[in-house]
């Protein structure tokens, strides 16, 4: 509502605008003549109604700065007036601005509003046809399938990634009830993200689909498998110098540098035939023996700790070991294993010494029934008879699943190793 | 406890209350003599005589406009319009002018009237005699809008309705009236204006209903439950005011909404449920939000195979539910 | 000078003989009535000439004019006064009874300016919309024809309560169009209630005249169709407005119903938003405003010895004075505070 009104400029000669577009139509006072507050001062003509508008002082009309006839844009100055009184506030105007804007934008008055924009009809978006439900399928962005809110915030709120829950809902989805129960099943999973994002003192690093693998592995284990642990110490100044003397011509030979690997996965690997119980996996009501002597050996590749596997290595010489090892690390390190490289191991051989490590306790790579770590060969003072010798020594660490065995076959396992090792010397056959 | 139907109970509270207050009084059309079309009225005329149980002209502006001038005066009338589909013609007084009177007066007027409608098809009523009227009283502040699906909740809302401040659009699914039976106490109760009700609990989702369809909802999760699919089921009882936090807190323990209404999908109650459960629950939810409506068509035609088609029932909630149960 | 009673359907126009002015006052109204009424009158045309001008300054959105009808409102109102157990419906249009029961020039200006202040919804609605109920008064909506069946229903809730309030419901020509105008005059003969339905004619909804609405000359004819008397007064004699309005009252209390036809005359256009030269001969109004019932009263006081000039001079200039009070007070007083929007949407 509304019509074309004066406004006051509050300034000291007051200039009086129109408050909406309007055309002057009749000025019922000359300059000069005194007006009474509320006497009509001037005729204008708007779009709606054609009035005369009352004087809003007492004064006199000193000059019409607009002319008969002429159309005038809202706020423009009309005339001034001389008077006495407080100039009154005036409010804003009450016409919506688009009206407003209307009455700039066109030349001639005629309609009282406008659309804003050509507005096509809107269909209906609900039901077509009969009662019914359009369940969409879950879509599935990326190839993934996509994450509910409420499976979104679990995520979120456990630090869990989704590619470790198998989904069991419609094409896949991962359903809240899949979290709930990967959770109940992952206690140690369920712990909730540490995120206060407004720590300054922390950074997050994303985690990267191996880190992920790794740290759900290193949980299972260590939160499934009760772990036991045992080191022996080994002289090994007959490997060490073996080692030395072949060195030379085996990487002539094969192109690669020997390392002490093959020797120790032989010695294991020997072993393990004798003590079967240390190449098995808990079965829940039985233990289970495993036929194959499928070695894993963990290596550093540039994207985290990798295990590929040296399968049958109880059947190969030395050679063949360092062939094979040799070739799988170089393929772990160009990110090129294959999923067969990696599974069906039965026993982890963990070369921490080329770390520069002397003891750990590894994890056992799960299901397996234990892991063995070869620490750093080291020339040390050691008391042979009555004497003190200097000899290349290294640990032997062991963690192993209490569950399968007990201590003493652990350490029998452990003196089988510790004695192939220290039997080689100079000579010993490499094939 | 009395086993008795909808009809009874509604019958009961208008009774009771026109026992207890005598500013209270029914007026319409065929309220009289005849009880009532659906005999909601029945026997109230030979207690309380006819200035109390007031047959009216066929005019229903006037049924509406006279009872809310009545509520100025201080009575507390029960307009009743016979079917919800000769509401149009009041839809002034109720929607223009009823709702808005206490704003529109700052407080200072009242209008303290109960408009009972029946309601809602399945009943081979076609267009004129079926129609779901609710959403358009659904959307206008200063209405609450009452929809009972049980024979204790009607006597129960109808009775704290006769004693609300504010009109109240108390629609009767009239399929319910005698379809529906259940125990309703003999002593003295009330039901709360703007409560739901959870009348089965679920884990699997949650569906959200009110009046006829509740029914087809209960029996529908009945048969999920023999499929290892645990439904809950909420009775909004009242849409306006809206008990969200009860349908917000079960929404958050299921993970799913399914909300069904035999009304026009469109603009409907379900509508302002499933916004109600995005804006609040959205990272409660496990699966879209759906809803089980009538389709946007001029209420449900009269041919038997076409009104099928229209209403929800049984096994087309069973179907939902089992859909966004696997989701 | 008393209104034809119309059951016979011919209904003789008392507007049509010219009255002279009356020596006798009708029963009940005493020369301080007059002169009372007269400050009021006075009162009611400043301000609705100041609402006028206000909105053209921008500081009142919309105002419907009385001028014209201030006869019709005030004589009956004058007559609802002295039966003193009346309860009115009044309509948009009528200003002059609505201030007239008691309300101060601020609040009515602060009504129209939309400021706290505003009796009858605390600037939630139109000026003067809502309640005044400290007078009385109930006024609902702008839509036509809808206060006609709430009344109906608020005299039918006075019968039924056994008090003797006589309800008056005011609405226009246009308004009689209405359905609900129908209905409510329908109901009201079934139920022979306590109710006076005034119909203040001036033949104009908006821009529609009389001819376009209806067939018939006189409003008050379709009373015989309801089973109650009607009759058409001069809208524009306020001692005729007042005798047929006592008249009325009584009737309704004991009898029934009564449609009381006012033929008025709208001096100013629908609104301030209306401009009725597109519609309206320049000459009709001309010969309208010949029987302005501010002058007409004026006349009669002065004629009649009552007041002099000079003081009918001064009771404008009180008037002046008052309303100038007043709208400094509007201007000056507050906006509703945002924070109550919601405030009263439902009652408790």
């Amino acid at each position: 509502m509304g019509a074309m009104n004066l406004e006051c400029d509050n300034s000291a000669s007051p200039c009086w605008r129109v408050r909406r577009r309007g055309t002057i139509g009749a000025w019922l006072k000359q300059p000069g003549d005194t007006v009474e507050r509320y006497e009509p001062l001037v005729e204008v003509i708007t779009d709606k109604v054609t009035m005369e508008l009352p004087s809003p002082v007492g004064g006199s009309l000193r000059k019409v700065l607009a002319q008969e006839g002429e159309t005038l844009p809202m706020g423009a100055p009309i005339a001034e007036m001389e008077t006495d009184e407080d100039l009154p506030e005036m409010p804003p105007p009450t016409e919506p601005a688009v009206v407003a804007d209307q009455s700039q934008s066109t030349e001639q008055p005629g309609t009282i509003g406008y659309l804003v924009k050509d507005v096509a009809p809107v269909a209906h978006g609900g039901g077509a046809g009969p009662a019914q439900t359009s369940i969409p399928d879950p879509e599935t962005p990326g190839g993934g399938a996509r994450l509910s809110p409420a499976v979104r915030r679990l995520l979120r709120e456990h630090g869990l990634d989704p590619s470790r829950i198998t989904g069991t809902g419609m094409g896949g989805r991962i359903t809240r009830e899949d979290v709930q129960n990967y959770l109940s099943s992952h206690p140690t999973a369920a712990a909730p993200a540490s995120g206060d994002a407004a720590n300054q003192d922390e950074e997050y690093l994303p985690l990267t689909p191996v880190r992920r693998m790794i740290a759900d592995a290193m949980v299972r284990s260590a939160s499934q498998i009760p772990h036991a642990w045992s080191t022996v110490e080994a002289d090994v100044s007959g490997l060490v110098s073996l080692r030395a003397d072949s060195r030379a011509s085996f990487e002539k030979q094969e192109g690669f540098d020997l390392t002490y690997l093959p020797f120790f996965a032989k010695a294991v690997a020997e072993a393990l035939e004798e003590y079967p119980t240390l190449n098995a996996s808990w079965g829940g009501d039985k233990i289970i023996l495993k036929k194959k002597i499928n070695i894993g050996i963990a290596v550093a590749a540039p994207q985290g700790l990798v295990v590929p596997v040296i399968h049958d290595a109880d059947k190969m010489s030395v050679a063949e070991l360092a062939r094979a090892a040799q070739d799988l690390t170089e393929r772990a390190r160009q990110n090129k294993l294959t999923l067969a490289d990696v599974q069906r191991g039965t026993f982890t051989l963990n070369n921490t010494g080329a770390l520069g490590s002397i003891s750990s306790q590894p994890i056992i790579n799960y299901p397996q029934a234990a892991i063995l770590a070869t620490e750093a060969i080291e020339k040390r003072a050691v008391v042979r008879g009555d004497a003190i010798v200097i000899r290349s020594m290294m640990n032997l660490c062991l963690s192993f699943d209490h569950r399968i065995n007990d201590g003493a076959e652990a350490g029998s396992f452990l003196q089988a190793v510790k004695g192939k090792l220290e039997g080689l010397g100079p000579g010993a056959p490499l094939n | 406890m009395a086993v008795k139907t909808v009809i009874e109970a509604v019958r009961e509270a208008i009774q009771e209350e026109m026992r207890r207050d005598s500013s209270v009084f029914v007026m319409g059309e065929d309220v009289g003599r005849r009880g009532g079309v659906f005999l909601a009225t029945q026997g109230l005329i030979e207690e309380f005589g006819e200035s109390r149980v007031m047959d009216t002209p066929l005019a229903e502006a006037s049924i509406v406009g006279i009872s809310l001038g009545a509520a100025f005066r201080g009575m507390r009338p029960i307009p009743e319009i016979q079917f919800s589909d000769f509401m149009w013609p009041a839809t002034n007084q109720l929607i223009g002018e009823a709702a808005r009177v206490c704003y529109g007066t700052h407080g200072q007027l009242q209008a303290p009237l109960v408009v009972r409608i029946p309601y809602g098809g399945g009943i081979r009523g076609g267009l004129f005699h079926s129609q779901n009227v609710e959403s358009f009283f659904f959307h206008t502040p200063g209405l609450k809008v009452v929809t009972p699906a049980t024979p204790y909740d009607a006597k129960g809302l109808l009775k704290s309705s006769i004693r609300d401040n504010n009109p109240v659009v108390f629609l009767e699914h009239k399929k319910t009236y005698r379809l529906v039976r259940g125990e309703v106490p003999e002593d003295e109760y009330t039901v709360p204006i703007g409560t739901a009700e959870v009348k089965r609990r679920g884990d699997s989702l949650t569906v959200v209903s009110y009046g006829l369809m509740l029914h087809y909802c209960l029996e529908a999760a009945q048969l999920l439950a023999q499929e290892a699919v645990d439904v809950e089921v909420v009775d909004l009882r009242t849409l306006t005011p809206l008990d969200a936090s009860t349908v917000l807190e079960s929404v958050k323990k299921t993970g799913k909404l399914l909300v069904v209404h035999e009304d026009n999908i469109t603009g409907g109650v379900g509508a302002e449920v499933a916004a109600l459960a995005a804006e609040h629950a959205f990272d409660h939810l496990d699966g879209p939000i759906v809803r089980l409506c009538g389709p946007d068509v001029p209420t449900m035609p009269f041919a038997q195979n076409l009104e099928d088609a229209y209403m929800p029932n049984t096994s087309k909630i069973a179907e939902a539910m089992r859909k966004l149960a696997l989701y | 000078m008393l209104p034809s009673e119309s059951k016979s359907g011919e209904l003789p126009n008392e507007a049509t003989s010219p009255t002279p002015p009356p020596l006798v006052l009708p029963e009940g109204l005493s020369v301080e009535d007059l002169v009372d009424c007269y400050q009021r009158i006075v009162l009611v045309r400043t301000i609705d000439e100041r609402i006028w001008a206000l909105n053209r300054q921008g500081k009142v959105p919309i105002a419907a004019s009385c001028q014209g009808h201030e006869a019709a409102q005030l004589g009956s109102l004058l007559a609802a006064e002295k039966d003193a157990a009346c309860f009115l419906f009044p309509y948009y249009r009528d200003l002059a009874l609505k201030i007239a029961v008691g309300l101060t020039p601020a609040e009515v200006m602060c009504s129209f300016m939309g400021k706290v202040g505003d009796p009858y919804s605390n600037a939630r609605q139109f000026p003067l919309q809502g309640a005044d109920l400290s007078h009385r008064v109930i006024q609902v909506s702008n839509v036509v024809g809808a206060g006609m069946t709430q009344a109906t229903g608020y005299a039918l809730a006075c019968k039924m309560m056994g008090d003797d309030t006589v309800t008056l419901v005011y609405f226009g020509d246009g308004s009689s169009s209405q359905g609900e105008a129908h209905e409510a005059m329908n109901f009201a003969g079934v139920h022979q209630l306590p109710l006076v339905f005034v119909c203040e004619n001036n033949r104009y909804a908006i821009s529609v005249p009389q001819s376009r609405q209806m067939a018939i000359d006189d409003i008050a004819a379709r009373s015989a169709g309801y089973g109650f008397p009607g009759f058409v007064v001069d809208g524009m004699d306020l001692l005729l407005c007042f005798e047929a309005t006592c008249k009325a009252i009584a009737h309704a209390r004991t009898q029934g119903p009564v449609l009381l036809e006012m033929k008025v005359e709208r001096f100013m256009p629908h609104t301030t938003d209306d401009d009725d030269r597109r519609y309206r001969p320049a000459e009709e109004l001309e010969e309208a405003r010949q029987r302005d019932p501010v002058v007409t009263l004026a006349a009669l006081l002065v004629e009649q010895g009552t007041l002099s000039q000079h003081q009918v001079n001064d009771i404008k200039s009180q008037a002046t004075k008052l309303v100038d009070e007043a709208t400094a007070t509007a201007e000056n007083a507050r906006l509703p505070d945002v924070s109550t929007i919601s405030d009263w949407v439902y009652a408790p």
